[in-house]
């Protein structure tokens, strides 16, 4: 494959005791929108920071185009415009300030700066707004803007730190679009951190799930759920007009395919646990024994399912561990009095 | 806004890639860009102008006073000073008001906490700290240029006033400057922004040290009362309690002890900074410290010249310098490796 153009290679970073992020390897190829899932505090933003060389990891090391993060942070800022989650202007400056101080900072030449700050305007549409003070720019404005100050300096990577909270629906869905055209046309490397799946799945040639510094998952959606629902295979769910005996009088027969592996009877509903594919032949097989079949379903998984399934894993690991914690002080609780 | 997004997308799109090609490596340094853009927003900012009135109505008000007092005083051939005019014209007063250096040791700190105490965390507080922090911007640049910006700005204002007054001076008793005035009154300015420098040192360490702004504020005018009011009267309780009766001393133990507490009084920056302005302003101060009669006798009352007022004060200069490389030493320790999350 490609070289990456982002690698994190045992990354770590604690917070005292705390594992904010817990070595994680991931490589980021040129050209492609990665998304970075994962719910609040999974470590997400401070990846980002490690990223930019804004905070140091405690161990490993964070290559970004061919730099190291942390030892060389200026070669790399210069190639990586980041937005912030929070992205704040001076407000009693215009738009078109803001972009143009920020592009001096980034050398762009005197010149050129009004021009390719207006340029920058109108490609997110805010053509109109240029000259009014930030300060009365509303949040999908101001996402907007903090896209056209990532964009002034040519980058060749662009970091999204949760690029949609907070806009509406429908501004979401454009500000999206725009992200995936720009990366398709200028051939950016998009690399954006969400805990809102669905917009993520929207844009995301890829995506990592993170939760609580680890990276549980990573691939496209197809892959993802592949490796997490390989063990169960393909569920199909057949709802039939009357309720079913149990056990299904021809248990054996099906047991004997070799994809079937596992059949459970929920009164009319019927779910198929196979190894591949099987539907069409399920349903051939109920209406030959005569049922009257009302509807079909073979489950699909997507990001939703996915997510879910990353939670619940970590869900039960820290009730465990709060219940194991409970218990030790039980015990200590008990020593204490005999004494 | 979103069918906005929708027009222009195809028709730029194209030249960026164009631009992108051309060199990217001109355009003026980071540090000199920051430095512009905090001047002007200095300029702008109501709190300077606020603070740079009150500096310019205290100083017109001391020069009025001294200007009514100006006859009597260089008529008084008993002061070995009485023929420096344009040092008399900073230094006397009528005791309505005191003069403007003893005002400037009050508005100093004032000026330069106002101007650094927001530094750092309003830009945090704002989200704009993360977003300069991702443009290719050494992280010491930004702490350099919001000093060095705040700096330009009150010097030029000390300057401003001091050159002012001279060409009133000039215009309205037409005597001619001594070369040793001018000096002198320069470097009375380049006290004055030496100390302005100290407190703005401090306050952007307090500013990157706390994130509320009001905080940092706070703890800079409470170090500064702390200074001004309480000091003294600590070192001056302290000194009562701790040492024995000065009565059962002998004259050279008691010269001992007032060294001590000279000296631990001029922990005080406003301490170094009067000291350091009354000997260049006054040519006929010899010693900060107590002098005895021996060393008394045989001195003439004359004005020192202007290398040896100096040589008095330079201790004092070089520790407000030293407080403040201290201070910006350690925020520049502080703000280095922290990390930077709005």
């Amino acid at each position: 494959m490609k070289d990456p153009i982002i690698q994190l290679k045992g990354l770590t970073k604690c917070y005292g005791s705390l594992k904010a992020v817990d070595d994680l390897n991931l490589e980021i190829y040129k050209g492609e929108i990665f998304g970075l899932l994962g719910p609040n505090g999974a470590g997400k933003t401070t990846t980002i920071l490690m990223m930019l060389g804004l905070t140091d990891p405690t161990s490993g090391t964070a290559y970004v185009c061919g730099q190291n993060a942390t030892s060389s942070p200026i070669a790399v800022k210069r190639k990586v415009g980041y937005m912030p989650d929070s992205v704040g202007f001076y407000d009693d400056m215009s738009a078109l300030d803001n972009l143009i101080y920020i592009g001096r900072l980034n050398g762009l030449p005197e010149e050129q700066l009004k021009a390719r700050a207006t340029e920058v305007l109108e490609i997110v549409g805010l053509a109109k707004d240029m000259n009014k003070k930030t300060a009365t720019f509303s949040r999908g404005m101001k996402q907007r803007l903090g896209l056209a100050d990532v964009l002034i300096k040519h980058p060749d990577v662009i970091i999204l730190d949760e690029p949609t909270l907070g806009i509406d629906p429908s501004g979401v869905k454009d500000f999206l679009a725009l992200i995936k055209e720009l990366s398709r046309q200028q051939g950016l490397t998009v690399l954006l951190s969400s805990h809102h799946l669905h917009h993520v799945q929207q844009v995301c040639d890829r995506v990592g799930i993170f939760v609580n510094g680890k990276l549980m998952a990573e691939g496209n959606i197809d892959t993802l759920s592949g490796n997490l629902f390989g063990r169960e295979g393909y569920v199909t769910s057949v709802t039939v007009e009357q309720p079913v005996a149990e056990p299904l009088p021809f248990e054996q027969d099906l047991m004997q395919w070799e994809a079937v592996t596992r059949i459970s009877v929920n009164e009319k509903s019927l779910e198929f646990t196979c190894s591949r594919d099987i539907t069409p032949a399920i349903v051939r097989f109920l209406v030959e024994k005569g049922y009257d079949i009302q509807g079909v379903h073979r489950k699909d998984y997507g990001l939703d399912d996915i997510y879910e399934k990353c939670f619940e894993n970590n869900l039960t690991e820290n009730t465990s561990n709060e219940k194991s914690v409970g218990f030790f002080q039980r015990s200590f609780f008990t020593k204490y009095k005999k004494y | 806004m979103k069918s906005q997004s929708v027009s222009f997308k195809g028709l730029s799109l194209q030249n960026i890639k164009n631009i992108k090609a051309s060199n990217r490596s001109s355009g003026s340094r980071p540090f000199n860009v920051i430095v512009h853009k905090e001047i002007a927003d200095h300029i702008r900012s109501w709190r300077l102008i606020v603070l740079m009135g009150l500096v310019v109505l205290t100083f017109m008000a001391s020069m009025y006073v001294s200007l009514g007092n100006i006859r009597s005083s260089v008529g008084n051939t008993n002061d070995p000073d009485h023929l420096f005019l344009y040092l008399k014209l900073l230094t006397i007063t009528d005791n309505s008001i005191p003069p403007f250096h003893v005002f400037l040791s009050f508005l100093g700190p004032l000026l330069g906490i106002s101007l650094g105490f927001d530094a750092i965390n309003a830009e945090q507080n704002g989200g704009t700290l993360t977003r300069l922090m991702a443009q290719p911007v050494y992280r010491d640049n930004l702490l350099l240029s919001k000093f060095v910006s705040s700096l330009i700005v009150v010097s030029s204002l000390f300057l401003a006033l001091a050159l002012l007054m001279i060409g009133a001076g000039l215009l309205l008793t037409g005597v001619r400057m001594e070369p040793q005035e001018l000096l002198r009154i320069l470097g009375f300015v380049i006290i004055s922004i030496a100390y302005v420098a100290f407190w703005l040192s401090l306050s952007i360490f307090l500013s990157i040290k706390f994130k509320q702004a009001a905080t940092s504020a706070l703890m800079a005018i409470g170090i500064w009362l702390f200074f001004t009011v309480f000091y003294q009267i600590v070192i001056n309780l302290v000194v009562r309690s701790v040492l024995p009766d000065p009565a059962l001393l002998s004259q050279g133990e008691i010269l001992a002890y007032n060294e001590i507490i000279l000296g631990l009084l001029r922990i005080a920056p406003n301490q170094l900074y009067t000291d350091a302005t009354t000997t260049l302003l006054m040519p006929s101060v010899r010693s900060l410290g107590p002098i005895t009669m021996e060393q008394m006798a045989g001195a003439i009352p004359s004005p020192l010249p202007f290398k040896e007022s100096l040589m008095i004060v330079w201790p004092q200069v070089s520790g407000l310098i030293a407080a403040t490389v201290a201070c910006f030493a350690l925020s520049y320790y502080v703000f280095m490796r922290r990390e930077i999350r709005s």
